[in-house]
């Protein structure tokens, strides 16, 4: 059976089992969620090491039969891109599910039902190969994190989570039209010359070039808008310091470590992939909005008096990286861009780990509530530093590389052609800085001023695996980024051969 | 030849069976089982109907009714209606009201017409058809006789409804004026050979014809009705007209506005004239439509009022389907008033758990807290308002797909933008019940209704409604 399908397969079943555990046994339920997302890890390695990095073509290509009559099927299969973000997506689910065991008390069952039925759908996002079957999932993934933010969620968390789904549910049904309009142009007047439609991602592609760029234009946004509210670029924010700081621990983890993608992802396959006349004339105008972004969330993190915020925000900053990476149209900025998406899944989904770990035990997370707390929980401050260290790009950590590459590649595009948008946009490396780095100081050194904080304790062993594994990626990333480079190499020099070659044209 | 009628035919005979039953037997039980068993065998007989060949029929039945899998459908869909609503009499009535059972043949006469009107070939039998059910849902609606709300809409109701006749008729009698036939077929043809595109008196005929359709379709701008009536009537029966009513006046709308619309469109496609601007009136009017029906709703504080507007709302998504002209739209409306059919009956059926007798209004503080009390009523609520609003992998979803399709492939784009701005309004009051019953820290003191009937209902709606959403190549495929 194709591993893939497995991978898919298991978050789902493993929902549907916890919802058949009894229901006052939260260390079993608890533990086969664990198991669970676990296994999607291990299946996902064999995907990894099956993979064939010199191929262009999707691989594990699944095809059955689902609506035949819209030509619509269960297709699925990834290529470099894809595999990296459904790693992304296994290793981060089960950390996120072993830290929810502390500040999770009620309702269990639902909640490890609706993070397994997350994984499933966000791993269905990052295969699926047919454009009707992606949006199934996309859309599906709003229904179990309006649970999480709504239900588990704190003190402003209804605000939060209707923010997060009309936001999101606005965008999806402009990329349905979008899609029917694709379908309906590419099968009526490119493939049969009659009545015809189809979603199948390949179809679309092979005969995608093939669009005037008039129609191109307007595809472009409809797409576009639902992932920019995704990744989220500015001025489309404003949804996610709601949703980041309302969510349980889990839930931030997730959003920001693996949802935010799902936004990236979206442009680099759909924009980039079926639309790339459309991508050349706007990239100017998303790339300032990218630095806009950099510089605006920047600014916002530096005045926020609540951590998690304060990470909410450079989110937005660390997210505008990605966006002019992907839209400098070079391979070094592209390649830049994927690892910076899993970097910033690492450190913000540390981060957010670690804001959780004091906030479970102080209940509190304004930085002016804590103060030299390093001397209290010594081994945890190395951590969050290694975790903030990374966040702001210092070389040899992961952030480094990704928010290099990114910038290097805006400034040498050939398609930008402009120096001032990687001139402007390394600025937010130093607001990064800036913010991150006070905020530490504030929180972590300097005398204990606030004797409550004697109670904190720290880290169990629990959090020291959780924080050595993220750490040990971190380090990796940073110092061979090479071994996780090559496998989107392919992916990526495919797209912007493709790009060149609209050029030359 | 007799098995193909056989549908009509032997719902006709149990209507008179259950009548005399009704007269004659003390025990009313009896009058439930048997409409129950009546139900199923026409529905039987309607399921062995699917795929035949109908070519060989005589004459004076195949100049009045047609057959095929089209009418099959939707005669299965109102036997459904039907069989939900009747199964869940048996506690709704029972309970609010002295068990009468003249309920059951009413019912049944009116699916009879629906059945007519489906199976409709020429505008009388359409306008008979019409008038069974119309009659029945008159009587229907102000059933309770001593709830005084009930008998507003029953007298509501039958104004407009005579009114809207009104029209239908007139609009018919200008249509046999202009063309010199009652018979589709005959009307389509002397339209194409005798140039008749522009002929005043068959504009007026099926503009008027539209327009009693409109009011029983409830279509802006002859919605008004319908909130009252469908707040005030006994709410399963509200639940019942508007699903199979509904669907009743959708199939008198394709098989005669689309199909001219169709016939124009594709078979002489250089026939010009202003029928063909007909197709335009009747997209603003489903612009309008969605938009009028989502905003009133969004402010609604009743339940069941809030129901009423968005299904005025998704009669104006349907309307994309005529509008579009084509088999896609066809296909797309009657996915859609199947899925509708689960999600509106689910959702009426939520409405009366929280009835406790007639005189409670069920509004939106009654849902604070439901998840605590009732977790599985919630979530089952929860999936009726998630597919309402259309999000995947719901059936709703799927219509609303399959309607934007073909709204597409019709030419329609503006329409299809102005149907997801008014999907973006419905958002928020669909969501609204979820926050209510999941996010809120009080608790309502109202007293569900545990009722098995009721459960029962609601579960299968739920699992119809997920399977349509994920396989609803089961249903497609009966159209091709």
């Amino acid at each position: 059976m194709n591993p893939l399908l497995i991978t898919l397969l298991i978050p789902i079943l493993g929902a549907t089992f916890i919802q058949l555990l009894p229901r006052d046994k939260p260390k079993i339920i608890h533990r086969s969620a664990l198991i669970f997302s676990v296994t999607a890890f291990l299946i996902s390695l064999v995907l990894l090491f099956g993979f064939k990095t010199n191929i262009e073509q999707y691989q594990y290509y699944a095809y059955y039969p689902w609506i035949s009559d819209l030509n619509a099927g269960f297709r699925i299969g990834i290529d470099g891109l894809s595999l990296m973000l459904v790693l992304l997506t296994t290793f981060i689910i089960p950390l996120a599910i072993w830290i929810s065991s502390d500040s999770i008390k009620v309702n269990i069952r639902q909640y490890y039902s609706l993070i397994l039925l997350l994984e499933f759908s966000i791993i269905g996002v990052f295969i699926s190969l047919d454009l009707l079957l992606f949006y199934v999932f996309w859309e599906l993934i709003l229904i179990p994190m309006y649970f999480i933010i709504g239900i588990w969620g704190g003190k402003n968390k209804i605000y939060a989570t209707v923010k997060f789904f009309i936001y999101t549910m606005v965008g999806s049904l402009i990329m349905i039209i979008g899609i029917i309009w694709l379908g309906h142009y590419v099968g009526t007047y490119i493939i049969h010359n009659s009545v015809g439609f189809t979603t199948s991602l390949v179809e679309i592609q092979r005969y995608a070039n093939q669009i005037p760029i008039n129609i191109q234009n307007i595809l472009f946004w409809m797409f576009a808008i639902s992932f920019l509210i995704k990744v989220p670029i500015f001025p489309l924010h404003t949804w996610l310091p709601d949703a980041h700081t309302e969510a349980p621990t889990a839930g931030s983890v997730i959003l920001a470590g693996i949802l935010l993608k799902m936004g990236t992802y979206g442009l680099i396959r759909f924009n980039l992939g079926i639309l790339p006349q459309a991508s050349l004339a706007f990239a100017p105008f998303i790339v300032s909005l990218g630095v806009v972004g950099i510089i605006y969330g920047g600014l916002l993190a530096m005045v926020q008096k609540d951590m998690k915020r304060l990470v909410a925000y450079s989110s937005v900053a660390h997210m505008g990286f990605i966006i002019i990476g992907i839209f400098s149209f070079t391979v070094i900025g592209m390649q830049g861009a994927i690892i910076q998406m899993i970097n910033h899944g690492l450190s913000t989904g540390m981060l957010f780990i670690a804001v959780g770990f004091l906030y479970d035990q102080r209940h509190t997370r304004l930085t002016e509530d804590y103060g030299g707390i390093a001397r209290l929980i010594p081994r945890f401050s190395v951590f969050f530093g290694l975790a903030v260290f990374a966040s702001i790009g210092l070389p040899g950590l992961n952030g480094f590389v990704g928010e290099f590459m990114a910038l290097y590649g805006t400034f040498s595009s050939p398609f930008l052609n402009n120096h001032t948008y990687a001139i402007v946009a390394s600025l937010g490396v130093i607001i990064a800085a800036v913010y991150l780095l006070v905020m530490y100081k504030k929180a972590f050194f300097g005398k204990i001023t606030n004797p409550d904080n004697n109670i904190l304790k720290d880290i169990n062993l629990k959090y020291g695996i959780i924080f050595v594994i993220i750490t040990f990626f971190m380090f990796w990333i940073g110092l061979f980024p090479s071994h996780f480079l090559k496998f989107s190499e392919t992916t990526t020099n495919k797209y912007i051969n493709n790009i060149e070659l609209i050029i030359d044209k | 030849m007799l098995f193909t009628f056989l549908p009509i035919l032997s719902l006709t005979a149990f209507i008179l069976i259950i009548i005399i039953i009704e007269a004659f037997v003390k025990n009313k039980d009896i009058v439930y089982h048997s409409t129950l068993v009546a139900l199923i065998c026409v529905g039987l007989t309607v399921i062995f109907n699917f795929n035949k060949n109908t070519d060989f029929l005589p004459d004076f039945i195949s100049k009045m009714l047609v057959f095929g899998n089209l009418p099959s459908f939707f005669d299965l869909l109102f036997i459904l209606s039907g069989l939900l609503i009747v199964y869940l009499t048996k506690g709704y009535l029972a309970r609010l009201y002295s068990h009468l059972s003249e309920f059951y043949p009413l019912l049944l006469t009116s699916i009879f017409g629906m059945m007519l009107i489906s199976h409709s070939k020429n505008l009388l039998v359409l306008f008979i058809g019409i008038e069974i059910m119309s009659i029945c849902f008159y009587a229907l609606s102000g059933f309770i006789r001593t709830d005084i709300k009930a008998i507003e809409a029953s007298i509501k109701y039958f104004i407009i409804g005579s009114f809207a006749t009104g029209f239908l008729l007139f609009g018919i009698s200008f249509i046999y004026g202009a063309t010199g036939s009652l018979d589709y077929q005959a009307i389509f043809q002397g339209v194409i050979y005798n140039q008749l595109t522009n002929n005043l008196y068959l504009l007026i005929g099926v503009s008027l014809l539209i327009i009693g359709l409109g009011f029983k379709l409830a279509v802006f701008p002859f919605h008004q009705w319908a909130p009252d009536v469908y707040t005030g009537a006994p709410t399963i029966v509200s639940g019942f007209m508007s699903t199979a009513g509904k669907a009743a006046g959708f199939i008198a709308l394709i098989s005669f506005v689309s199909r001219i619309l169709m016939n124009i469109e594709y078979v002489h496609s250089s026939i010009q004239g202003n029928l063909i601007n007909l197709q335009y009136i009747i997209a603003g009017i489903a612009a309008l439509t969605m938009i009028i029906g989502n905003i009133t709703a969004l402010v609604q504080k009743n339940f069941k009022r809030m129901l009423a507007y968005s299904s005025i709302a998704h009669a104006g998504y349907m309307l994309m389907g005529v509008v579009a002209a084509n088999y896609a739209g066809i296909k797309g409306i009657a996915f859609y008033l199947l899925a509708y059919t689960f999600m509106q009956i689910g959702a009426f059926v939520v409405a009366a758990s929280l009835e406790n007798d007639s005189s409670t209004e069920v509004s939106l503080i009654h849902f604070k807290g439901l998840a605590k009390k009732q977790p599985l009523l919630a979530a089952l609520t929860s999936v009726m308002m998630f597919s309402l609003v259309g999000l995947p992998p719901f059936a709703g979803f799927f219509g609303k797909y399959l309607l934007f399709k073909s709204a597409i492939e019709g030419g329609f784009m503006w329409l299809t933008i102005v149907a997801i701005i008014a999907s973006m309004i419905s958002i928020y009051y669909y969501i609204r019940i979820i926050i209510e019953m999941y996010f809120s820290k009080e608790e309502s003191a109202i007293t569900v209704v545990n009722l098995n009937y009721n459960k029962v209902v609601l579960i299968f709606c739920t699992a119809a409604i997920i399977i349509l959403g994920i396989f609803p190549n089961v249903i497609l495929k009966l159209f091709n």
